[in-house]
């Protein structure tokens, strides 16, 4: 009779538990509080340091700036700049031929070249940027806000990511959050010179609220997109596919 | 040291599992930090650090894990939640007076490790969070700067491991047998106590 009770308390208590958790994540997806990798078992960490970030920063909350004279004289790079003929003709014209192309959820398609978008309003920052390997740098960093480009083109109601495509095989995308933020920006110039190749030439992504390997090098297509399902494996950018998270906030 | 004998109160349900998850997650914690460091196993000071700039200490070890180091990142954060939360669940539900009984030595050492070791590990793993430090900057700059805490970090797990060692000889020399059986089934018994 007791052990009969107990066992429909606890189903009763396991049947609430579980309807509990599947409004908690109804919820948590609703407030765009679950990364495109929260699946598996990693992805439970990954889900709860991403939902608790976001809860706890705003686009207001900035990443440290720096003096200039903190500005590091060793910046390492990793990879090499893409091999493929399309970047290594650009990068032998010296990028005159390059173009930005915004598309997807955008009420104006953009198709910017380098000059155009060095015209555009310049500001620098001078960021820590730390790698997940766990060394770390401090550089300048010029070029226009992603905010900037994304006010031009106008963004759709609905749009929950901007995606990245570089000319190499590191995509990624960011959140509404982490793109419209003052700091992230589409970086032309580091300390002061031109971006070399080695950091990303002609443009590259800077987040410094999140680790180095989400500041997209090399970039070639930004598309705005209220779904990362059909986008590689559908996991918001080649990180998670490779064993390292979406979300790199830390 | 005169060996004697005492007998074991046993231990409550939430003892036993907070104790087993937390040994889990520590465990986890621990190899998965090791696979991290394994990825540029260089400490330094300061806000920078790279191949190239002067670093603190060089450890004996290899780059071993360099860009491979995914699943070892994962697996720590996701432990660092467990640990977090089942040490909150201890806190909440174990009385003070919890330690009553127990040698002043050993209270010291378990009180730096609650109430100093433990945070440092928290502050400093937050210390290293670009997005926590962007809402509370005091976080790292009150260290030194990012790689300070990334290297505060690497010494206070090392601490904590020869505090572990020092627990496990400890579960030993009182008797192994009665002790497991204690944080396994919460039965009382006879334990060795070491009288000072």
């Amino acid at each position: 009779m007791n052990s009969r009770r107990k066992l429909i308390t606890s189903g009763l208590a396991a049947a609430a538990g579980a309807s509990g958790l599947a409004v908690a994540a109804r919820l948590a997806d609703r407030y765009g509080l679950i990364p495109p990798d929260g699946g598996g078992i990693y992805g439970a960490g990954a889900t709860l340091t991403y939902a608790a970030q976001r809860l706890l920063t705003s686009r207001r909350s900035m990443a440290r700036e720096f003096d200039r004279s903190r500005i590091s004289n060793v910046f390492p790079v990793k990879g090499d700049p893409p091999e493929n003929d399309a970047y290594q003709r650009l990068l032998a014209g010296n990028f005159t031929g390059w173009h930005l192309t915004v598309d997807g959820m955008v009420a104006h398609p953009l198709h910017l070249s380098l000059d155009e978008l060095k015209r555009l309003p310049a500001t620098s920052q001078i960021t820590h940027q730390a790698c997940e390997e766990g060394w770390s740098a401090i550089a300048e960093w010029t070029g226009v806000r992603l905010s900037w480009i994304l006010n031009l083109a106008g963004v759709a109601p609905g749009a929950r990511y901007v995606v990245f495509f570089p000319f190499d095989v590191n995509w990624d995308s960011l959140d509404m959050d982490d793109a419209w933020h003052p700091q992230t920006l589409l970086a032309w110039g580091m300390n002061g010179r031109d971006l070399p190749a080695p950091h990303g030439a002609p443009v590259r992504l800077r987040v410094p609220r999140q680790l180095g390997y989400k500041s997209v090098k090399f970039l070639s297509r930004i598309t705005v997109t209220d779904s990362l399902k059909n986008i590689g494996k559908g996991l918001g950018s080649i990180s998670p596919e490779i064993g390292y998270s979406w979300y790199a906030g830390i | 040291m005169a060996v004697t004998h005492a007998n074991s109160p046993g231990h409550s349900a939430i003892v036993r599992y907070t104790h087993w998850i937390n040994a889990l997650s520590f465990f986890a914690l621990l190899i998965s930090g090791i696979a991290v460091l394994l990825a540029h196993p260089r400490l330094y000071w300061g806000e920078t650090g790279a191949v190239g700039m002067s670093s603190l200490l060089d450890l004996p070890l290899p780059f071993l894990l360099t860009g491979q180091s995914g699943w070892g990142r994962s697996l720590h954060f996701l432990s660092a939640w467990i640990c977090v939360l089942n040490g909150l669940a201890y806190v909440g539900r174990v009385r003070a007076g919890a330690l009553a009984g127990y040698a002043f030595v050993q209270r010291l050492s378990y009180a730096v490790v609650v109430f100093l070791l433990l945070p440092l590990m928290i502050w400093t793993g937050f210390a290293m969070s670009p997005a926590i430090t962007s809402v509370c900057p005091v976080i790292v700059t009150s260290l030194g700067g990012q790689q300070s805490a990334r290297t505060i970090h690497f010494f206070v797990a090392a601490a904590l491991v020869v505090f572990l060692f020092g627990h496990v000889v400890m579960v030993w020399i009182t008797g192994f047998r009665v002790n497991m059986r204690g944080m396994i089934t919460g039965a009382g018994g006879d334990l060795r106590s070491i009288a000072e």
